[in-house]
Order: structure tokens, then C-alpha cells, then sequence
């Protein structure tokens, strides 16, 4: 047997007890989770600071919901990365092809939040869903899905305000996926995609093997190593401006521009949105800014959608296989969408 | 070895490419690793997410980032 380094042999166990692994990161993440606000209370008491004064309030808040975010984070994206090593695209085209609308929307847009999917993939898979017979409409519904409802943005969500909001943003997403997905089948137009794509042959939609059980777990670290080592500069930015916010600024600044009853914010902050563009993990300290100052939860949401969901990078890319008419229909059908669901919401609360 | 990297994107298709030089380096080889934008030949190699490598005309990974263990795999496997 050759020497191995400690760290070597720490990186194998989870290939070689796989379960008792995953049990103990399960409860060392646990435990960390629950000591986090005694620790972070001793850690503001310890600094010399009047822990009621605006620096003490912003500090807890900080170093409370820091930590607490990222540990949210890691486990969100660790389970997720497990997930989507069940989901490929070829399996994910597979069970999608042939299907009858309608059906075939809500399971896109469901698989589109579990499909690993990175946006510069977006042509090459949508030309791989239409060669083996995924409609049109169904495509679009996938593609609408995965980046708006990424795990990112839900582990933030989550973390900073609540499982609430979190699923409530999932299942407004999920909405707009759909509508907009089935109402792209139901224009029929898959004439202004370009003539190669319709040209390149027809492809039967074939799943891939399977994965062990070690194979997932590697899955997952990388996954946590790959999206929390590029995200969280941008979450800790974004918690200290929550700080700032929950200690300075005053109330209800933003009300009067964002609040319920103006309802034209609603398509105002969607128009804003759309040429905008931002990942999950950026939209959330302004999301945090236009809540705690009054924004209606319908707006802020409508707004971080159109953020992520439309942007200009993903329109020029899919202009490879689409006319420009499709396009403009395209972000016109989902901005559409999401001021609907903003408008609803809105109403509904 | 014929070697390429299907990618027109962000910065792991690049991490691929220098990863793979990286490997062939160590091992005391010098391949030239061939990136491809290009949508259409990307597409024809029945790709669906990139990045993807294709050695030989074959495709042998997509989606991510291969780890070094796959890479030293490859490039070990293929020496005559």
C-alpha cells in the first residue's frame, strides 16, 4: 500500500462508508446549525459594543446570519448536487419525449429544477430535446425553470427570509415556467426556429447508466466545492448590506414606490428586470433592501425573476438556433408571466 | 491522442482545457487540446451539456468538469 496523506485518506471515506459519511456530515452540520445563534451572541458580546445600539443590532445580524447562510448554502447545494446526478439531460429528454402538452409542461419545468443545467449548455440541449421530439413548448417550459428556480436562489431565499418565501418563489416559478412554456407550444412556432436546427437529424432519446452511491456523494462535494466557492463573496456582501439596512435605514422608504398598492411597480420592476442580469446569489441583498423597506413581496419576487430568468447573455446565445421573433416572443411570454404572478400574488396576500 | 473540449461558455470549459494540458504535462506528454465553440460541431457530437471531451472522435465525459482522476485515466489508457 503506498503512504497516503491524511487529507487523501479523509477524502476516501466517503468512499468507503458512504452512509456512515453522509450520517455524520448530516449531524456535524446540525450541531453547527444550532449553535449558531448562542455563538454568535457570545461573539457580540465579547466586542466592545452596546449590543442595543445600531452597530450592535447590524453586528449580531451579521454575524449571526453570515454563517447561517452559508451552512444553509453548502447543505442545499451538497443534497442538490446528489439530485442532479439522478437527472441528466438524456434522462430528463427521455422521459420528456413524445409526451402529450399540457402533462409535459409541469413536468418540464419540475425537471428543470433538479436537471443540472449551466446556461451556456442552453443550445446545445435545446437542440438535443428537439431532435428527439420534445415539443417546442415543453423545451421552452425547461428552459425557463432551471435557471430562475436554482437551488441557489432557494438556499437563499430560505436562509434569509424563511422556508415561506422560498417555496413561494419555487412555486411562482414553477407557474411561469409552465404557462409560459405550454402558451410558446400553443403559437406553433416552431417555424422561426433557424433552418439547420430543423434540419439536423432525428435522435431517439436514450437514458444513461446509473451511479453508485460514493459516485453521488463526489457529486455533491464538487458541486458545494464548485457553486459555494463562487457565490459566497457575493452572499456575504449581500448579508452585511442586510446589516447595514437592519441597523441605519430608516422604515419605509421604499413603500411609497414598491409598496401594495401601487400596482404598476409590479410591471415597472419586471420591464427594469429584464435587460438586467444578475445570478441568484447578486439579486438577494437588493431583494433584502426593497423587503425590509416596504417593497410587496410580489414586486421584489417579480423583480428577482425577471432578473435571472431573462438576460441578455442567454438571449444571444439562443439566437444560434432561434429567429429573432422567437426570442422576442419568448422574453415577452415569460415577463408577461412573471408581472401576472407578481400582480396575483400581490392581490392575494 | 486527438483531444478537444466541446464548449462556447463560461470559464469551465477552459478549466477543462488547461486541466487536461496540465495532466499530459505531468505525464511527461505535450498534447495540443482542442477547444470547440462552434455550435453545430458541438451539437453533432450529440452533446447536450458542455463542457464535454472527445477523445479519438469519442465522446468520454459531459456536463462538468472531469475530476484529475478521469483525466489521468484517459491519457494513461490511450499511450501505445
Amino acid at each position: 500500500m503506498t503512504e497516503l496523506k491524511l487529507s487523501q485518506r479523509a477524502l476516501q471515506l466517503p468512499g468507503q462508508y458512504p452512509r456512515s459519511w453522509l450520517l455524520v456530515a448530516a449531524l456535524s452540520w446540525w450541531m453547527a446549525y444550532q449553535a449558531l445563534l448562542p455563538a454568535s451572541e457570545a461573539v457580540v458580546a465579547a466586542l466592545p459594543v452596546d449590543r442595543d445600539s445600531q452597530l450592535g443590532a447590524a453586528l449580531q445580524f451579521f454575524v449571526y446570519d453570515a454563517p447561517k447562510v452559508l451552512l444553509l448554502l453548502t447543505a442545499v447545494v451538497f443534497v442538490m448536487g446528489m439530485v442532479n446526478s439522478y437527472f441528466t439531460p438524456e434522462r430528463t429528454r427521455a422521459l420528456l419525449a413524445g409526451r402529450t402538452e399540457g402533462v409535459a409542461n409541469v413536468m418540464a419545468a419540475s425537471l428543470g429544477i433538479v436537471t443540472p443545467f449551466c446556461s451556456c449548455s442552453a443550445v446545445p440541449l435545446f437542440i438535443g430535446f428537439v431532435q428527439a421530439g420534445v415539443p417546442l413548448g415543453v423545451t421552452f417550459s425547461f428552459l425557463i425553470a432551471a435557471p430562475m428556480v436554482n437551488e441557489v436562489a432557494l438556499a437563499l431565499l430560505f436562509g434569509l427570509f424563511g422556508w415561506k418565501i422560498a417555496l413561494l418563489y419555487m412555486g411562482l416559478g414553477l407557474t411561469v415556467a409552465i404557462l409560459a412554456g405550454w402558451v410558446m407550444g400553443r403559437l406553433k412556432m416552431e417555424r422561426y426556429l433557424e433552418d439547420w436546427v430543423l434540419e439536423m437529424p432525428k435522435v431517439v432519446a436514450a437514458a444513461t447508466s446509473d451511479l453508485t452511491l460514493p459516485e453521488r456523494i463526489q457529486a455533491g462535494i464538487a458541486s458545494t466545492r464548485e457553486i459555494v466557492g463562487k457565490v459566497w463573496p457575493y452572499v456575504v456582501a449581500g448579508i452585511a448590506v442586510g446589516a447595514v439596512i437592519h441597523g441605519w435605514v430608516p422604515q419605509n422608504m421604499m413603500a411609497a414606490i414598491m409598496g401594495k398598492d401601487a400596482w404598476w411597480s409590479v410591471p415597472l420592476a419586471v420591464l427594469i428586470g429584464v435587460p438586467m442580469y444578475s445570478s441568484a446569489a447578486g439579486m438577494i441583498p437588493i431583494v433584502q433592501a426593497l423587503l425590509a423597506k416596504g417593497a410587496a413581496l410580489g414586486t421584489a419576487l417579480a423583480f428577482m425573476m425577471s432578473v435571472i430568468a431573462l438576460s441578455l447573455p442567454e438571449m444571444i446565445i439562443l439566437r444560434k438556433v432561434l429567429k429573432v421573433r422567437l426570442i422576442a416572443t419568448f422574453a415577452g411570454v415569460v415577463a408577461f408571466g412573471i408581472v401576472l404572478v407578481g400582480l396575483v400574488f400581490n392581490a392575494a396576500l | 491522442m486527438e483531444v478537444k473540449v466541446l464548449g462556447a461558455c463560461c470559464g469551465n470549459c477552459s478549466k477543462v482545457v488547461s486541466l487536461i494540458e496540465d495532466v499530459a504535462r505531468e505525464n511527461g506528454t505535450t498534447l495540443a487540446v482542442q477547444q470547440i465553440g462552434e455550435m453545430r460541431e458541438i451539437v453533432a457530437y450529440g452533446v447536450m451539456s458542455t463542457p464535454a471531451v472527445v477523445i479519438d472522435g469519442k465522446v468520454v465525459h459531459a456536463g462538468s468538469v472531469p475530476d484529475r482522476g478521469k483525466v489521468e485515466a484517459w491519457l494513461t489508457e490511450k499511450q501505445p
